[in-house]
């Protein structure tokens, strides 16, 4: 029984980390209606930028200067990339994030190279052993800094005058428009704060695979939690992942022998399409009534 | 508008009739230069297995660019094209479509677009050059004659991985009641040593368990929990590739598995594979067919020629490196399959047939590798029409935190592999309607 909870714990702690990319692509999608393609690979940028400026200055300078970076990024994306688009259909959208995608990897690696790097922010990976159960202290310390993160972003879209501002933008683009909120704006603010998720994700990732070119495909891993949960929803995002992280590590443990094993990639997806059979917006995503 | 659109037009017509007359002058040039051996390289500077691809093509490239510098092989220098694959069977495939009119030899650097090429290059007369990957069976020259896997396969590499094994343990008989794990990344290249393990496994009465990884592995907590906590394995045979051979490093150190209780391929035995798992991975064994490092008087050559005269393919920082260094390794093959040819047909651009001869007669003695500079750098090769293998021996390495150091040299169990190859060999010849050629009547 003790097996059974490690391994369903540590599918939770991973699933923290799909939760960070799948959170990139929900507020980006709820605010602009972007499915932002290049989510994983502004966690790639994030985590090459940050290896970069730490070879020459200390660990909080070079995360304010990272974060300095997806904000150019941002204001770059929305202010050259999609104001031209603006109004155009989300398919033209999802192109251009296409492009972006292949934008970024390119400059990336063009910069900083293609070489892996490691990435070491000193966050022990240690195990601590509560009674039969052994879990990773990184884990967990990246588990606590996402549970902050989404407290944050909560208080920020709750309390402040900006998030309020965003959420309106979120729920109707032309009604906030007429109620004299900078669409454009309100849009990079999005972006930027996509950004900084994406920087942590990429650290949490980064620290643990190192930082290379595979960091951007782990928004592969974010696509059964944005079914699952719906791909507007933050609160979807967070709990989808944990759900997602949770199945796949014990399907692949627990299943998997029987079947050939390597289950874990389609795994989430087989929970995510059942789930739309039910939810076709996924469980917390907005439903959508047109008139046909 | 209008006149945008024709100013547009204009400017488009200019740049491409400059592009136009400076290719011509670029050819007009090269064919004062007089002939040169074409070499198309299909390379993966970009993607998932960039630091692999970019490693091997840029070695390759430089240790051409040095002879070129020395004035080409017996007066013929190399030209070549690279071609980026990113790793992908489709792309290495319309690649090999695109440079096949040039070309006469193939290296396709992934065991997935081997695969594709083997029934093609067989066709077309292309040498297909498999070093170190897949498929192990093409080694059996007499049902694959335009396949080289010199100067070892995969399940040769197996083999003497479970030598080492049997001797870290303490002999052979330790072998027995062993629990081995083989993680292995879900792909026809991670694939391709499971029978083999298997048959080892019955040989010398180890339990040996097969471990997939779906691509990309970025995530094998799954994996390690089930390794180290139910199955309690006694090593773990890392067969992965790009990431997913750094992850199980980190996974392990977490469990508190013993970074020399595993064994990876030689596929996941480069400096980054090690590097981003930091400490994690000190300790950590690998197989390997060359040596490491710039300590070799041709490595010496190409830093002080090459690099010296900023001709470079990579960065400098990765001269000497495992991946590099490999690609030095398969230009050497090539060269030394051109030199054999230029002894038989005379000095010339050669033809596929006869590139197939100069790599079906090879005899790198160690004479030869001193002469070439390149002593302790790797061992004799000598291939036969049968025989597509050549190497004898599979090196072990060991990262001590900062460098890899040679730790064995083992002999593969040549007898029981290849007693699997002809098997699986004509297994395949069977199913393809091909008729082994009888290499008694071959020259």
């Amino acid at each position: 029984m003790a097996f059974f909870f490690e391994v369903l714990i540590s599918g939770l702690l991973v699933g923290v980390m799909y939760s960070l990319v799948a959170m990139g692509f929900a507020l980006i999608y709820k605010a602009s209606g972007v499915f932002n393609f290049a989510q994983g690979d502004m966690s790639l940028l994030a985590g090459l930028a940050l290896v970069g400026f730490l070879t020459v200055m200390p660990l909080w300078l070079a995360l304010i200067c990272t974060v300095a970076v997806m904000a150019i990024l941002a204001y770059g994306t929305v202010f050259i990339i999609f104001r031209p688009l603006v109004a155009r259909s989300p398919l033209i959208l999802f192109m251009a994030a296409i492009g972006l995608s292949f934008l970024i990897q390119g400059i990336g690696q063009a910069i900083w190279g293609t070489d892996a790097k490691g990435l070491n922010i000193g966050i022990p990976d240690v195990l601590v052993q509560i009674g039969e159960i052994y879990i990773s202290t990184f884990d967990l310390t990246f588990g606590g800094m996402a549970a902050a993160l989404v407290a944050g972003l909560v208080w920020f879209f709750q309390k402040t005058r900006t998030g309020r501002a965003l959420r309106a933008v979120a729920d109707d683009h032309e009604a906030a428009l007429s109620v004299g909120i900078p669409l454009l704006r309100a849009w990079a603010v999005t972006w930027v704060i996509a950004g900084i998720v994406a920087t942590v994700a990429g650290v949490a990732w980064g620290s643990r695979l190192g930082v290379q070119f595979s960091l951007s495909l782990i928004a592969l891993k974010a696509l059964p939690v944005l079914i699952l949960g719906g791909i507007d929803s933050i609160l979807g995002a967070i709990l989808a992942g944990l759900l997602i992280g949770a199945s796949e590590n014990l399907a692949e443990v627990f299943i998997g022998p029987y079947v050939g094993g390597g289950i874990q990639t389609f795994f989430p997806y087989l929970v995510a399409l059942l789930v739309l059979w039910f939810k076709p917006y996924g469980m917390f995503g907005k439903e959508i009534i047109e008139r046909v | 508008m209008g006149r945008k659109l024709i100013f547009g037009f204009f400017a488009i017509v200019l740049a491409m009739s400059f592009v136009f007359i400076s290719g011509q002058a670029m050819a007009a040039e090269k064919k004062k230069e007089g002939p040169t051996q074409f070499f198309g390289i299909l390379i993966y500077r970009t993607g998932p297995f960039a630091a692999g691809g970019s490693g091997v093509g840029s070695g390759w490239e430089d240790f051409m660019e040095l002879r070129n510098m020395q004035g080409g092989v017996n007066g013929i220098k190399y030209s070549w094209e690279e071609c980026e694959t990113a790793y992908n069977t489709a792309r290495g495939v319309e690649c090999y479509e695109r440079l096949k009119d040039k070309m006469v030899l193939v290296h396709p650097l992934s065991t997935g677009i081997t695969y594709a090429l083997i029934p093609r290059g067989t066709k077309e007369h292309k040498v297909v050059i498999s070093s170190g990957y897949g498929r192990a069976d093409a080694s059996d020259g007499s049902v694959f004659p335009w396949v080289f896997t010199t100067p070892t396969n995969y399940w040769s590499q197996n083999s003497a991985k479970i030598k080492f094994i049997g001797k870290q343990m303490g002999g052979m008989d330790k072998l027995k009641g062993l629990k081995i794990a083989n993680l292995y990344i879900d792909i026809p290249y991670g694939q391709e040593t499971k029978p083999m393990l298997d048959a080892l496994g019955k040989k010398f009465g180890f339990t040996v368990r097969h471990f997939p990884v779906p691509w990309p592995g970025i995530d094998q907590k799954a994996q390690w929990l089930d390794i180290v906590r139910r199955y309690k394995a006694d090593w773990v045979i890392n067969r992965n590739w790009g990431v997913s051979c750094t992850v199980p490093l980190k996974e392990a150190a977490r469990l508190r598995f013993p970074a020399n209780r595993i064994l990876g391929g030689w596929w996941c035995g480069s400096e980054e594979d090690v590097l981003p798992a930091g400490p994690a991975a000190k300790g950590y064994y690998t197989a390997n067919w060359h040596g490491v490092g710039r300590n070799f008087p041709l490595i010496q050559e190409i830093v002080d020629k090459v690099y010296g005269k900023m001709k470079g393919h990579i960065s400098f920082t990765r001269v000497g490196s495992v991946y590099w260094n490999r690609g030095v390794y398969t230009a050497l093959i090539n060269e030394e399959a051109m030199r054999t040819a230029h002894k038989k047909f005379g000095v010339k651009v050669l033809t596929g047939d006869e590139m197939r001869w100069g790599m079906e007669h090879l005899n790198i003695t160690k004479e030869r590798i001193k002469e070439l500079g390149l002593e302790g750098f790797m061992g004799p090769v000598k291939t036969s029409c049968e025989n597509h293998e050549g190497g004898k021996t599979v090196l072990f390495q060991q990262w001590d935190g900062k460098k890899w150091v040679k730790v064995d040299e083992i002999a593969p169990m040549t007898d029981f592999v290849w007693k699997r190859i002809k098997a699986s060999a004509a297994k395949y010849a069977k199913e393809k309607g091909i008729t082994p050629r009888d290499c008694s009547k071959v020259d």
